[in-house]
């Protein structure tokens, strides 16, 4: 009686991403009343500065109640269903991308379209970029979500590019090829490239080179780059320098409107993640392809942003001196917990890939595992999960094609809960077979030396 | 297909084949008649085949021969490609996509048009008197101010909270359930039961909620039918459906037409028929779209056709999705059942039944993007919740709800307000048509009335039906949604939204007709 859509199970809804947050909400840790619980760290959400969103709320009754110089403008809101968006609403984020972005790049907002979060942005890309059966490449481990937002009803498929933890898991010249080629093997049209950057589940934020191989090989190729930006502003290690939008890399190669590569560049942002507001469901979708803004922009009757929130964010975002120092505070309060968390796990004897961005860690835990094979971390992760007592994503889940990484998130609980946690992991990491890990350590002691000695891509001491 | 003047060319449809069809078709009849089956075949036949060699002779220039091309691609194997511009793709750099393309394209539909024309010219009595009055878009300004009321006292604790409330700032910018916060659910399966004047309770377990109406039918679609399956759609019907089903899901609507003779309410024959002549094109029809109250014409489906039509449903193994979101905008004596209603009392198949419903119209609140989804059928419940994570409502909108809604003493007020001022309206602006000679439908719900112009249409057609259109809109200034745009069969009919005009509008929108009207006779 249902569709295919309806009945299948490709939308990765069972993914172990999504079992381990059946397991958390069956037995939620509560500090008082259930302090045996499992602990939340699966979920990318910034608690951390609701404080500040308070306040600001607290002290501008007017946009609250949908006013404007005393004169209200509810009914106006009320009947506001224009799909091109809140003129004020688009223009305050515009600039507040650019913002982001150390003001290198400038946005238009006739190319900006909102919608109901960036997983309809993501989706709703897709439906312009590819019709059913062709594909995307996707640098691994990438955000189980995906899985979901692309291939579900666009009917995409995904190709991965498979990124190793022996450089850091960053994008090579040959991993492009090589996902390209397998593309071609499947008898798939690869229409594009998307990448997250900074990166989900990594936390970093894509260097100068990667960025060059990515555009290379999107010109030869000639397919369209989506970068899902949503995490640009949680850049919490000097911002101006280290990410580098591809907006910015494309005019730093000096390809304008002229050139090609032009109209096939699209951004996705989101406030859920940079601005701790993914209730509020705003996301949007940033293009040079005017064809693509159009059939967005008539698309996004299928998820608009309620006017009244597109009302209260364009009053927030024109407060510039609440919005500077929001990112400042917000940005210094993640690097602090991130340290906190990185540090925690190195006294248990975990390590963590060097990250400078997001609400979450790249945890390396392949010498707790048994064996190094996928079965072995799922061991490992329901042991973390019912053991332990922590609700982590496994790197499976992810895509990535080496066993024994772990997302570990830090944001969305408070220091009190990941105390702890880290306490949990190091009884955890102490308790494990001493034998064993003596075993694996000898054998992974000389792979540690020579990554040691090329680029250290681990996390060292925090204040670095 | 039907005998209708309208021929609405399907835009995927390549336009070589069209043409060939547009031949092709009349010939038949005409040589079939006559000419028996063997010459009704082989005639037609024949002009096809010189018809296809004429176009391939006459094509603009193909693209490069295949060795040529793989010759430039030396390293590179060729991909299959299932896109429809292969040819081209290979050479050049990847395009959008083929529904991104046919998406892209400016609208052609008068409804759309009419639409874009007022926001580049809207009426204002101050300062733009010579506008275009909006007759086109489905809204209702009339009990705003109650509204408007209600919120300037009650926004900023909704929202905020008050003292000692467990409403705080992180219970709205926090994730919550992509389906809806249950507590809006709750409210709003009671506000559902007020609008029915409680003939009906509803389980807020059964509630999905999304960013409006919209993007509720199409995960409907998306649910109940697959790429290429059909809805029988009873006509004239709503413009929208034809973006809002078929722009990504690939499910086509069959219109069943209905007549002024029947003040188009729709039978079970037709239904049967248009179901049939599906099946023998090979199309296979999932469920049946009503409204109810209906849009464009504002009729109410009478109970005993409700049965009859789930009966119809359980027969062929089909769906029935009942939008009913007028169902609070009546403002005649009829009764208005909803099919939730004979669900509750009769002991029938109840998972093919879905109902749609939102805010937008009952409650005035487009801009807040609140629509439903209500079904008894678990799997899809399931299934639409977990697409909800594409159209969920905003979180400080869904707070504002929950608040409105949940003043049942309010709501009553406001529903029971609201139809008087619908109804006045309507009387007002029917009166208004009738001295211009133009009658109107019967109708007893919705913000709109249908009124039968074809005592003022140069031809009786479609073309006919839109030269007077746009001499109204143009002329006029005034926007009002021809019957084309409405697959309606019959030519003339146009639909003239009245409810966000006030009192003093109306003489006005009367006499604007008029100097039109004397044009025409």
């Amino acid at each position: 009686m249902l569709s295919r859509i309806a009945s299948c199970d490709s939308h990765g809804q069972d993914s172990s991403y999504f079992l381990g947050w059946e397991a958390y909400e069956n037995n939620p840790y509560d500090q008082l009343h259930n302090p045996s619980g499992i602990i939340q760290m699966g979920l990318a959400e910034n608690q951390l500065s609701f404080d500040l969103l308070e306040s600001w709320l607290a002290s501008n009754q007017e946009a609250v109640e949908l006013k404007r110089n005393g004169e209200s403008l509810f009914r106006e809101l009320a009947l506001f269903q224009d799909y091109h968006g809140f003129p004020d609403a688009k223009k305050e984020l515009v600039k507040l991308m650019a913002r982001i972005r150390g003001n290198k790049v400038k946005f238009d907002l006739n190319k900006l379209v909102l919608t109901a979060g960036s997983t309809a942005a993501n989706e709703t890309l897709m439906f312009c970029l590819a019709d059913p059966g062709d594909a995307f490449l996707l640098p691994t481990p990438y955000y189980p979500g995906f899985d979901r937002d692309l291939k579900w009803r666009p009917g995409i498929e995904i190709v991965p590019i498979h990124c190793s933890s022996s450089n850091g898991f960053r994008i090579t010249i040959s991993a492009l090829e090589n996902a390209y080629q397998q593309a071609q093997t499947l008898n798939l049209k690869v229409k594009g490239v998307l990448i997250t950057n900074p990166s989900n589940p990594l936390g970093t934020a894509m260097t100068h080179q990667e960025l060059n191989h990515l555009i290379n090989f999107s010109k030869s190729k000639r397919i369209h780059i989506v970068s899902d930006e949503i995490y640009s502003g949680t850049v919490f290690d000097s911002p101006s320098s280290s990410f580098i939008s591809i907006m910015e890399a494309v005019m730093d190669r000096n390809i304008g409107e002229s050139d090609d590569l032009w109209s096939r560049i699209h951004i996705v942002y989101s406030l859920s993640k940079d601005f701790s507001m993914p209730g509020f469901r705003v996301g949007m979708i940033y293009s040079n392809n005017e064809r693509v803004v159009s059939a967005a922009t008539k698309m996004s009757s299928f998820g608009l942003v309620s006017s009244q929130t597109q009302y209260l964010l364009s009053r927030m975002l024109s407060d510039k001196k609440f919005t500077c120092n929001y990112m400042k505070e917000n940005r210094k309060r993640l690097r602090k917990r991130k340290e906190m968390l990185v540090s925690g796990l190195k006294v248990a004897g975990i390590r963590c890939l060097k990250s400078n961005a997001g609400l979450f860690c790249w945890v390396d835990m392949r010498h707790l595992l048994v064996s190094n094979t996928f079965e072995a971390e799922k061991e490992l992760w329901k042991k973390i999960i019912f053991e332990v007592g922590l609700n982590i994503s496994p790197g499976s889940s992810c895509h990535c094609n080496e066993p024994g990484w772990f997302r570990i998130c830090f944001a969305n609980i408070t220091e009190e809960t990941l105390q702890v946690a880290l306490q949990r992991i190091k009884v955890f990491a102490q308790s494990c077979n001493p034998q064993m890990l003596l075993l694996q350590r000898r054998s992974i002691i000389g792979k540690w030396i020579s990554k040691l000695s090329s680029s250290s891509s681990y996390d060292q001491e925090p204040g670095r | 297909m039907t005998q209708s003047h309208r021929t609405t060319e399907p835009e995927h449809r390549k336009p070589t084949t069209a043409t060939a069809m547009r031949l092709i078709v009349p010939l038949q009849g005409v040589v079939q008649g006559r000419g028996g089956l063997i010459l009704g075949s082989l005639i037609p036949c024949a002009l096809f085949y010189f018809l296809q060699f004429y176009l391939k002779r006459h094509r603009s220039p193909n693209p490069p021969s295949p060795s040529t091309s793989s010759s430039n691609l030396a390293g590179l194997p060729r991909t299959s490609s299932r896109s429809t511009l292969s040819s081209r793709g290979s050479l050049g750099p990847v395009r959008i996509s083929a529904r991104g393309i046919s998406i892209a394209k400016p609208d052609d539909s008068p409804y759309y048009i009419g639409l874009n024309k007022f926001r580049d010219d809207p009426y204002d009595k101050i300062n733009n008197p010579n506008g275009i009055i909006q007759l086109g878009l489905a809204e209702n300004t009339s009990c705003l101010d109650l509204i408007e009321k209600w919120v300037s006292e009650n926004l900023s604790d909704s929202i905020m909270g008050r003292d000692g409330d467990d409403l705080s700032i992180s219970g709205i910018t926090t994730y919550q359930p992509f389906d809806g916060m249950m507590e809006l659910k709750v409210a709003m399966a009671g506000f559902m039961s007020q609008v029915l004047g409680q003939a009906v309770s509803f389980d807020p377990s059964q509630i999905v909620l999304t960013a409006g109406a919209t993007p509720a039918v199409e995960i409907l679609c998306f649910c109940l039918a697959d790429h290429g399956n059909a809805l029988l759609v009873p006509s004239p019907y709503y413009p929208g459906f034809d973006r809002d089903i078929r722009f990504r899901t690939g499910v086509e609507l069959i219109p069943v037409h209905c007549r002024s003779t029947d003040n188009f309410a729709f039978s079970i024959t037709a239904l049967d028929q248009a179901f049939n002549q599906a099946r023998k094109r090979g199309v296979k029809v999932r469920g049946i779209l009503i409204c109810n109250p209906a849009n464009p014409v504002g009729n109410i489906i009478p109970r005993e056709t409700l049965y009859e039509l789930l009966d119809f449903a359980r027969e062929k193994n089909i769906h029935v999705i009942s939008d009913e979101i007028y169902g609070g905008s009546i403002f005649g004596n009829e009764e208005f059942v909803s099919v939730a209603e004979i669900l509750e009392a009769e002991e029938v198949d109840k998972d093919r039944v879905h109902i749609i419903y939102g805010l937008s119209k009952d409650l005035s609140l487009p801009g807040f993007r609140t629509g439903v989804i209500y079904s008894y059928n678990e799997s899809v419940l399931a299934a639409a919740k977990k697409l909800t994570r594409f159209c969920s409502i905003s979180a400080p909108t869904q707070r504002l709800l929950i608040s409105m809604l949940s003043d049942t003493k309010f709501i009553q007020e406001y529903l029971e307000t609201n139809k008087r001022r619908i109804k006045k309206l309507y009387d007002s602006f029917v009166a208004g048509l009738k001295q211009l000679g133009i009658r109107c439908s019967e109708s007893s719900a919705g913000l709109y009335c249908w009124a039968d112009m074809s005592g003022l249409i140069p031809s009786y057609s479609e073309k006919g039906e839109l030269e007077l259109w746009d001499k109204l809109l143009n002329i006029a200034k005034i926007n009002v949604t021809p019957g084309s745009a409405c697959h309606c069969i019959e030519p003339g009919w146009f639909r003239c939204c009245f409810t966000s005009l006030t009192h003093e509008d109306i003489p006005l929108v009367i006499e604007r007709i008029q100097k039109v009207a004397e044009t025409c006779k």
